[in-house]
């Protein structure tokens, strides 16, 4: 057993120890001669041990055979023993260990000690490892403690019993009378201690909030003699005086005068020559500062004060140190919101601030910047913002694009404005933004139909230049498929045209199908794509199938079966591919931020299997009612799938296809309804173009049923064949189409198709429908779409 | 209130820790390993203040050692920054022109001068001439030959 080494030569060993390995040894050795030390009755050398196990501690290394040795100490009656354990007590034991219960006892004894040096070591541990047991147990002592005549005494007994509150909420009870005596000290400490108690009480309790607002006059005066009196030695840090209670004081005033218009009239002359008087050169000024701003703001204080207060967070913004600047940043951020136009003013150094090197400035910066977009000042504040996601650190990346792409929905000038920031942020931060971007984006695109060409341009564009931002990548590849025939076409007004063949669209199609960079998800938009530009481009259609075909047998079994569906819309259903694949209608946006879900593509893959496997089912009818179910499907619904697109892959199809085949008993499934569309409502010619008429007319069924009947008639020369109606409607709105009367127009009026169309709007929205009118005539087919927003009758 | 008090040297040696709420040794572990690749990390004329989970974090640079503080969201950070300034000016006055090897071999001094100036997260002595008068009574209090024989002579 080596002799006991002091403190400071451990220590020296331990540093001098050139690799972990021989510290490991050196700290061994000692821990085992401090373990045998303990277990040794009491020697000289017992504070030292400790001190030497709780070094060996803060380097990391276990000293949990220690915390006995610290319960002895505590109660061993010498008081560098008594420090050490003590010390030890709040370094190795806390309120979950079992061995803290062993020192209330001890603790108890010492807080009535007749030394105020023992007493406090007790109330330093109290406060700092204290469980909420041994505060239960201790709270009378403590409250005792506070009405003792010892300043020393009365200012760490204030500190814990906060701890006490903390621990125990009831408590606070218990102390409130004595904390409010102790305003009345002269003592600066104790001051301190009462009102950091009295702040934690009224957090707490909003009863004890009501009775502590009679202090505010003592609180005002308290203040009040600090800002005015001049130089005290004791207290004063570059020039004011006491900065700590100050900020205390300003920061409980806070508290009192929140929601009352009493208590913040009675500070507000206070708070106004602390924010005119406080010299704002050092640090410690504006901490004091910072804190009455605070105050300004969130009492109910007269509007001169607040104008005082916003100019002051204005000088801490254009304040050189980076710290001040941060400060106001978060205190304007605090009050965007409520004061939007003061902020406003500051709009410029704030958009400056956004290059500063310092992260966190940059961080601050960019929160506010966001939420100081406007209408008006909306493209000033994209181009900076644009500019900062370029060179912004990576984790705010996704914050800035997101926060980009709001202010752009909310106050975009143009649609084009819009398109071309959703772009911009694509290009440089396509990987950091949501999924949602993507449909939200195509939507977008859809709705702006004078943009097509632009934006096709603009995508193809970017497509073949960079092929690695899977966004990017997926909306160009959706618009190439969309608007193919406009990018191929060659002419554009808004931007220069590309002069592409179909080849070279096809081949960056193909370059991103078979791209090790494509996500899954991106390739499928790929294919889709492939596979819309065969109804759009008249060469090259043979190149099309074959790459459909190899995707036939491609690992990726969302890819396989697209490609297999796709497969059979070339072989077996050709004379279904153009209806199938052409130009989407305009979507209707349910909410803000609404996911479309998948890509539009899938919509076109989903009706297939259902569609597929409707007309083998319906095989055996003639090729006329097969038309007729497609309208079904395509026109008939009971429930929606896509907002506005009326389309149904289900069973409820079903029955209405077969009462169309057995050509009649309708009503029967319809059950109940007004069998003849002859209603004494008023009929009124909704569409009328190359001598086909559609005109409607409706009758209330019930609260939120309605039946519309259309009437399409001719009066043209020639016959009209294959005529067509096709509805959609709302997505809460429910719609039944029956069967037409025929599907054949002959010329001059002379017979009328009517369509009954049954609606159901149980949630009352307003009622719209859009009619798609197909048919052929001479030879050549025809198709029209009309939108029918007044329903006459309704 | 001030979570936790930490300071670390800039080969990442802790140097002194203080906890104002209860963690547990694992949870300590990382706060610790945290603050120091968060604090570590940081440019030289950077801005003191960083947001960490629910945290502030203050920290401010004296010579070698990082002094870092973590405050809840009510506490004012410009007044922590003199708080932590006031700290080293207590050590200072203390071990006479402090440098870090003071704080290495007199670990317990620090903690005490630390004990004397915050409880509880929160200031307990605004005056820094009443603190450093309460350190040297408690000191005359322990002081024993035994103690005065073994002082390195710094």
């Amino acid at each position: 057993m080596s002799p006991s080494v002091p403190l400071q030569e451990m220590i020296r060993a331990i540093r001098s120890a050139r690799t972990q390995c021989e510290e490991r040894g050196v700290i061994q050795r000692e821990c085992a001669a401090i373990r045998a030390q303990f277990r040794q009755s009491d020697n000289g050398g017992r504070s030292h041990n400790l001190a030497k196990l709780l070094y060996v501690h803060m380097l990391g290394y276990p000293a949990h055979f220690g915390q006995m040795e610290c319960v002895r100490m505590i109660a061993s009656p010498r008081y560098s023993e008594k420090r050490v354990g003590y010390l030890g007590a709040m370094m190795l034991l806390d309120e979950k260990q079992d061995a803290s219960l062993l020192i209330t006892n001890s603790i108890k004894n010492d807080l009535a000690h007749s030394n105020q040096y023992v007493q406090s070591l007790a109330l330093c541990t109290l406060a700092c490892m204290g469980s909420a047991e041994m505060c239960r147990d201790l709270a009378p002592e403590i409250d005792r403690l506070l009405r003792a005549s010892n300043s020393y005494i009365k200012k760490k007994a204030a500190l814990c019993a906060v701890h006490i509150v903390r621990k125990v909420h009831e408590l606070g009870e218990l102390f409130a009378p004595a904390a409010r005596a102790l305003l009345s000290e002269k003592n600066h400490g104790v001051l301190h201690g009462a009102v950091v108690l009295i702040t934690e009480l009224c957090e707490r309790n909003p009863e004890t909030l009501e009775r502590f607002r009679k202090t505010v006059p003592d609180l005002v005066q308290i203040m009040k003699g600090l800002v005015i009196s001049g130089y005290s030695p004791e207290h004063d840090v570059a020039g004011i005086s006491d900065p700590f209670l100050q900020v205390r004081i300003l920061r409980l005033l806070r508290i009192l005068g929140r929601n009352n218009e009493a208590a913040s009239d009675a500070m507000n002359d206070l708070l106004a020559q602390v924010a005119t008087n406080t010299d704002s050169t050092k640090t410690v000024g504006n901490a004091v500062l910072y804190e009455t701003v605070l105050t300004v703001l969130d009492i109910k204080s007269e509007s001169g004060l607040r104008v005082l207060a916003v100019n002051i967070l204005g000088r801490f913004l254009l304040n050189n140190d980076r710290n001040i600047r941060y400060i106001a940043m978060i205190s304007l951020q605090k009050i965007v919101g409520t004061d939007h136009n003061a902020v406003q003013r500051h709009r410029g150094t704030i958009v400056d601030c956004l290059k500063d090197q310092d992260a966190s400035v940059k961080r601050r910066a960019l929160d506010l910047s966001l939420a100081l977009v406007s209408a008006s000042n909306i493209r000033s504040m994209m181009k900076e913002l644009l500019l900062f996601l370029s060179s912004c650190p990576l984790e705010l990346r996704s914050q800035a694009a997101s926060g980009i792409f709001n202010a752009a929905e909310r106050y975009a000038p143009s649609q084009r404005w819009h398109i071309d920031t959703i772009l911009h942020v694509l290009t440089t931060a396509g990987g950091d933004v949501r999924d949602e971007t993507v449909p939200n984006l195509i939507q977008l695109i859809t709705n702006a139909s004078e943009l097509h060409c632009y934006t096709v341009h603009k995508l193809y564009r970017a497509l073949i230049t960079d092929i690695t931002q899977q966004s990017l990548v997926q909306v160009a590849c959706w618009c190439i498929g969309e608007y193919g025939d406009l990018l191929l076409r060659g002419e554009c007004q808004e931007t220069e045209p590309v002069q592409v063949t179909e080849d070279d669209v096809l081949d960056a199609l193909e370059t991103v199908l078979q791209s090790h960079m494509s996500s899954p998800a991106t390739r499928g938009f790929a294919l889709t794509a492939t596979m819309k530009l065969s109804t759009r481009i008249t060469d090259n259609v043979d190149r099309i199938r074959s790459i459909v075909s190899i995707y036939g047998s491609c690992i990726d079994v969302e890819l396989q079966q697209r490609a297999v569906e796709y497969n059979a819309l070339f072989k077996k259903y050709d004379h279904m591919r153009a209806a199938v694949l052409e130009r989407m209608p305009v979507i209707e946006k349910n909410s803000p931020g609404h996911t479309n879900g998948e890509s539009m593509g899938e919509t076109v893959k989903e009706i297939q299997p259902a569609k597929i496997k409707q007309a083998e089912s319906l095989l055996p009818p003639q090729p006329p009612n097969q038309v007729c179910d497609l309208l079904d499907l395509l026109g008939g619904s009971e429930e929606t799938l896509q907002p506005s697109l009326a389309l149904s892959g289900s069973a409820p199809g079903l029955p209405i296809n077969t009462g169309s085949t057995a050509g009649g008993d309708l009503l029967d499934l319809l059950g109940g309804l007004e069998p003849t569309p002859v209603t004494p409502a008023p009929a009124v010619s909704v569409y009328e173009k190359e001598g086909v008429t559609l005109t409607l007319s409706c009758e209330k069924q019930s609260d939120t049923g309605l039946t519309v009947t259309l009437t399409a008639s001719n009066s043209n020369d020639s016959d009209i064949s294959s005529f067509t109606l096709q509805a959609a409607v709302p997505k809460s709105v429910q719609l039944h189409m029956k069967a037409p009367s025929g599907d054949s127009l002959p010329a001059h009026g002379t017979a009328k198709v009517t369509q009954t169309v049954i609606l159901n709007n149980p949630n009352k929205v307003n009622l719209k429908m859009r009619v798609r009118v197909s048919y052929t005539r001479q030879g050549s087919a025809f198709q029209d779409m009309v939108q029918i927003d007044t329903f006459p009758g309704l | 209130m001030m979570r936790f008090l930490l300071l670390f040297s800039r080969q990442g040696k802790l140097r002194l820790q203080k906890w104002f709420t209860t963690y547990t040794d694992r949870e300590k572990k990382k706060v610790i390993r945290d603050m120091m690749m968060l604090v570590l990390a940081r440019a030289p004329r950077s801005c003191n203040f960083v947001q960490w989970r629910d945290l502030k974090i203050v920290y401010k640079r004296y010579a070698s050692l990082y002094f870092c503080a973590g405050l809840e969201t009510q506490d004012n950070e410009l007044l922590s920054i003199e708080v932590l300034h006031r700290y080293v000016e207590l050590l200072d006055r203390y071990f006479g022109n402090v440098c870090e090897l003071d704080i290495i071999f007199n670990f317990e001094k620090a903690y005490f001068i630390l004990d004397e100036f915050l409880m509880g997260g929160e200031v307990l002595e605004t005056s820094k001439a009443a603190v450093l008068r309460s350190m040297e009574d408690a000191d005359t209090l322990q002081e024993t030959m035994e103690e005065y024989m073994s002082k390195p002579a710094y």
